[in-house]
């Protein structure tokens, strides 16, 4: 049959010929297409006024001539500045390390409970981090408030002298990392517990055999399976936390006397308020370096996740 | 083994549990503890909405009143009654409503067309573009909105259309915040679905648009529910950009509107405040309340998909 | 129904070559199937003709259509995927008739169409299931129904049975032999299994590296291999080879595989192997040629004697193992005649199945 199969196809005529690639190049075309909202979305309303940015902060304050850097040098000079400065790396660490800690506990003990039970708890505990926080944030006020604050009715009872809560600047500090804590940490309990989950119950069956206890357990097998989506988080978070802006605006507004200012208040403040939107330019840009190096991390970390799977 | 026990290892077996306790009662007390701990943090976790709930139940006169802060005695639904009645705090809502909706519909529009794009079709510089996706998400409101707010006013000399204080200025905004999260994660959802399902599809004769519409968003529906309530719960809960853009008491939405209006200087109505919070905080928190999954696997998406 | 034809293919993936010059004609009706190793290009030959990738060079002809730059939908072509590719939010019946709803296709037509599918496939009561309620063995049914259905030209078959259990995948085998003698369209079917090409193919098409090392129907491959490759690949156990030297032995040639085992070479190849006198080759015999000694020893064979390594019992069958000159060799015997492992035993050759192959070309002599 074999010869008699070949010799039956005739060398087919030669058919009509479109350009070559057509149908690759079509697709490309189309994939461009596609994409092409996204980019004008995110060269028109990202891109652009991030650079746009860089040239408003060389602007004086009306914005008709070119300073160079004067804008920086005067900032340089304030003490406010340093102040904002200083207060926007201790608000952003210690409440990114605080979220951690407590979101990688509370994703243990969510995961140490019986498995039909944990989607109830987990719905608690994650409604810190569904409600808007500029509306969380004005609970916290009021329970913060100088004349009512229901904890301190509480530490009356308890013979506890009564706390300034934001009156003071210490205590300022405190309260704005600790609402941070309670909007952010139940986002860390979610990816936490999503990576506990993905760790094989074998491997803790292999070192319970081995001889390892529950904390040996959490440092040489959790720990480890979760490093990528612990440093993830916590870049991601790090980033988020050190443009906040709801949290501080609503509890003390930057007060007692700018203590408690973070880059993105102050520069609401100048530009908004102070109506100098090249100064407010220029504070806001001094997030950009954190930025990038966290992006930085973040990026070669997701790609090292993709790598994996 | 098991049928040559003898009386000697039986003994030993025994005493050896004596010595351990027994496995069963080591974990009950575990989870005990765990309960305990995960009891506590639900208290600190849901101590400020319940007291917010708790707040909006009471009248001013026992707000005022040296009673127990945490208990209402006497509860009214007046703060309610006279939120929900008053003119300008619909207005909020409606605002807060309607520039939701076209935020997320326009969100998922560009969204899912773009990471179809970048996950199947591919063309000169995509996977760049993928990466700038992401990077662009990491860009933040407090970083964007001066230069926005001048680009805004520009626009203006320009045209001669006025953005700046009209609620619709942040259908245009919204989506700085939006558009790169929700592609991210719909790169993430459509790289999932098998090649050679859509090389089924083209094969039966689809073009590529109907193999998005037919294939792609059918199968990753729960990609794009994720998608969609991530892109609703920010543009409901986003603060900074309504208080830089707008001003004018009937251009505001909810959560801008309730903190510039209810606080009037010194004159804290805080059984109002709370009312309108917690209000403030209902869509958002009924969407989760039905939708806890679809919630929580687009939280987790960002990092652990594509 | 129609001829495909394939004109010195060549595929580049980034500057690696994936399928290096391919020419192959199928004519309408046949069914060819597309053998070889993981890696020897017969995807991608596959993928080409259904025009999910591209051509680097060459010309792919379907019908008497140049469809190089044709779109897959243009190329009148079905194709069943490994893992079925069944749209998992549409139902049985929603799958197999998409195609012909996107080309708008009268209901009445597709209703038609797609139950008598689902009859040939015997799947009429699952038509209304999804795919995810639906058995390895039904997705199989289930995907060739959606090719069945759309009446092309060439059904195009990506490894369809790997993702089944052994047991099915001979049953899927037989019905897919059987809906071929019922449709008759022309079939091209990729695999790696050797047993699948040979019971399904009306030619084999056997590759490797890229290339085609030889086109036959499964019997002439079998018993008359081109290629060293061909003589390995096709037939389980594979075929033994072992480095011999072909020498005078008096009357006849004789083919030395160590200092003590010479084996003659029957007279009928004489003349095809004398210009090899002296020549370093490499000799080829499956292990069905190397039998337990059954009373005299006929023509054309040889009898020898070897300390039996490994035994391996299959039953019907009994597998031998011996060394010889450091090389393992399987022998098939009959499981009553078969030694124990560590004893002598005497086989017998059958030296007219023999091979020779010359190691510099890689070809059969």
């Amino acid at each position: 049959m074999a010869d008699a199969v070949v010799s039956d196809v005739k060398t087919p005529a030669v058919g009509r010929r479109v350009g070559r690639r057509s149908v690759s190049r079509h697709r490309s075309i189309v994939g461009f297409l596609f994409a092409l909202p996204l980019i004008a979305v995110i060269a028109g309303l990202v891109v652009y006024p991030a650079g746009y940015a860089i040239h408003l902060a060389t602007l004086n304050k009306s914005m008709q001539h070119f300073v160079g850097f004067d804008n920086f040098r005067f900032l340089f000079k304030r003490n406010t500045f340093w102040m904002v400065v200083e207060q926007s790396c201790l608000f952003a660490v210690t409440a990114v390390i605080f979220k951690a800690v407590v979101g990688f506990v509370v994703a243990h003990f969510v995961h140490n409970i019986p498995q039909k039970g944990q989607r109830k708890w987990r719905g608690m505990l994650l409604v810190p981090w569904v409600i808007p926080p500029a509306m969380s944030t004005l609970a916290w006020l009021w329970l913060f408030d100088p004349s009512y604050s229901a904890f301190n009715w509480v530490f009356a009872h308890l013979g506890i002298p009564q706390v300034a809560w934001l009156g003071n600047a210490y205590w300022a500090r405190f309260c704005v990392i600790l609402v941070n804590v309670w909007v952010g940490s139940p986002f860390f309990m979610i990816m936490y517990l999503a990576a506990l989950k993905s760790v094989p119950e074998q491997l803790h069956e292999a070192a319970a055999i081995d001889g390892a206890n529950w904390l040996q357990k959490i440092w040489y097998i959790n720990l480890p399976m979760m490093r990528n989506i612990i440093q993830i988080t916590a870049l991601f978070s790090l980033i988020v936390t050190f443009a906040n802006f709801d949290i501080v605006k609503i509890l003390t507004n930057g007060g007692p006397v700018d203590q408690t200012h973070v880059f993105g208040t102050w520069a609401f403040t100048l530009a908004i308020w102070g109506n100098d939107i090249p100064l407010g330019a220029s504070v806001s840009l001094f997030m950009a370096p954190i930025l990038a190096v966290a992006a930085f991390f973040i990026l070669r970390n997701v790609r090292k996740r993709g790598n994996e799977a | 083994m098991a049928t040559v026990t003898t009386a000697a290892e039986i003994g030993g077996s025994a005493r050896r549990a004596l010595r351990y306790g027994s496995i069963s009662r080591g974990r009950r007390r575990a989870l005990y503890w765990s309960y305990f701990f995960l009891v506590l943090f639900v208290v600190f976790f849901l101590t400020p909405p319940l007291y917010m709930l708790v707040t909006s139940l009471k009248s001013s006169a026992e707000i005022g009143a040296v009673t127990n802060p945490w208990w209402v005695y006497h509860p009214t639904l007046d703060n309610y009654a006279a939120l929900l009645g008053d003119r300008q705090f619909l207005t909020f809502f409606k605002n807060s409503a309607v520039v939701s909706v076209c935020v997320v519909s326009v969100t998922m529009v560009i969204a899912v067309l773009a990471a179809f794009s970048l996950a199947r079709m591919g063309f000169w510089g995509s996977a760049t573009l993928a990466t700038g996706v992401f990077l662009t998400y990491l860009i933040p409101d407090t970083l964007l909105f001066i230069p926005l707010f001048k680009i805004f006013a520009w626009v203006h000399d320009v045209t001669g259309i006025e953005f700046i204080n009209h609620w619709w200025i942040l259908i245009f905004l919204y989506p700085t915040l939006t558009v790169p999260f929700c592609t991210w994660i719909m790169i993430g959802y459509f790289a999932s679905i098998p090649k050679e399902l859509d090389e089924a599809a083209l094969i039966d004769g689809a073009s590529y648009f109907q193999v998005l519409t037919r294939i792609f968003i059918p199968v990753a529906l729960p990609g794009i529910i994720a998608a969609t309530i991530f892109a609703f719960t920010v543009s409901w809960a986003n603060f900074l950009y309504p208080l830089a853009f707008t001003t004018s008491a009937d251009q505001l939405v909810l959560p801008a509107g309730i903190v510039t209006t209810l606080i009037k200087g010194d004159v804290f109505n805080w059984g109002q405040i709370m009312t309108g919070a917690l209000l403030g905080a209902a869509p958002p928190l009924i969407i989760y309340a039905f939708l806890m999954d679809y919630y929580i696997s687009g939280l987790t998406a960002g990092a652990t998909k594509g | 129904m129609a001829q495909v034809a394939l004109r010195n293919i060549v595929k580049m993936f980034d500057k690696t070559p994936a399928v290096q010059g391919i020419d192959l004609d199928i004519a309408d009706r046949e069914f060819i199937v597309l053998v070889g190793p993981s890696g020897c290009g017969k995807s991608t030959t596959l993928r080409m003709i259904a025009g999910l990738e591209e051509a680097t060079s060459g010309e792919i002809y379907i019908g008497d259509q140049l469809v190089n730059d044709v779109p897959p939908k243009d190329r009148d072509i079905a194709m069943v995927f490994q893992n079925y590719a069944l749209y998992p939010h549409m139902t049985v019946y929603e799958n197999m008739s998409f195609g012909l709803r996107l080309k708008k296709f009268p209901k009445q037509e597709i209703k038609q169409r797609v139950e008598a599918a689902a009859q040939i496939l015997d799947i009429t009561n699952l038509l209304d299931r999804r795919p995810k309620a639906l058995s390895g063995g039904q997705r199989q049914r289930v995907a060739m129904g959606r090719a069945i259905v759309r009446n092309p030209k060439v059904f195009l078959f990506d490894e369809p049975l790997s993702n089944l259990d052994a047991k099915l995948r001979v049953q899927m085998r037989t019905e897919i032999k059987k809906v071929h003698q019922k449709v008759t369209t022309t079939t091209v079917y990729v695999t790696h299994d050797q047993v699948e090409a040979m019971t399904l193919a009306d030619r084999v098409v056997v590759m490797n590296a890229g290339r085609i090392e030889q086109i036959g129907p499964p019997n002439e491959l079998y018993h008359n291999p081109k290629t060293r490759f061909v003589a390995g690949f096709i037939g389980s156990p594979a075929m033994n080879f072992l480095p011999a030297r072909i020498v005078n032995g008096g009357s006849n040639l004789a083919i030395r595989l160590s200092e003590k085992l010479s084996l003659p070479v029957p007279e009928s190849r004489t003349a095809r192997y004398k210009p090899y006198i002296d020549k370093e080759i490499v000799f080829g015999l499956r292990p069905e040629d190397i039998i337990e000694k059954r009373g005299a020893v006929p023509p054309g064979s040889a009898a020898f004697d070897v300390q039996l390594d490994v035994v391996e019992p299959m039953g019907m069958e009994t597998m031998v193992y011996f060394i010889v000159d450091g090389i393992e060799v399987c022998g098939r015997v009959n499981p009553t005649a078969a030694k124990e492992a560590g004893e002598n035993m005497d086989l017998v050759a059958d030296m007219t199945h023999m091979h020779l192959i010359d190691p510099a070309t890689d070809q059969v002599i």
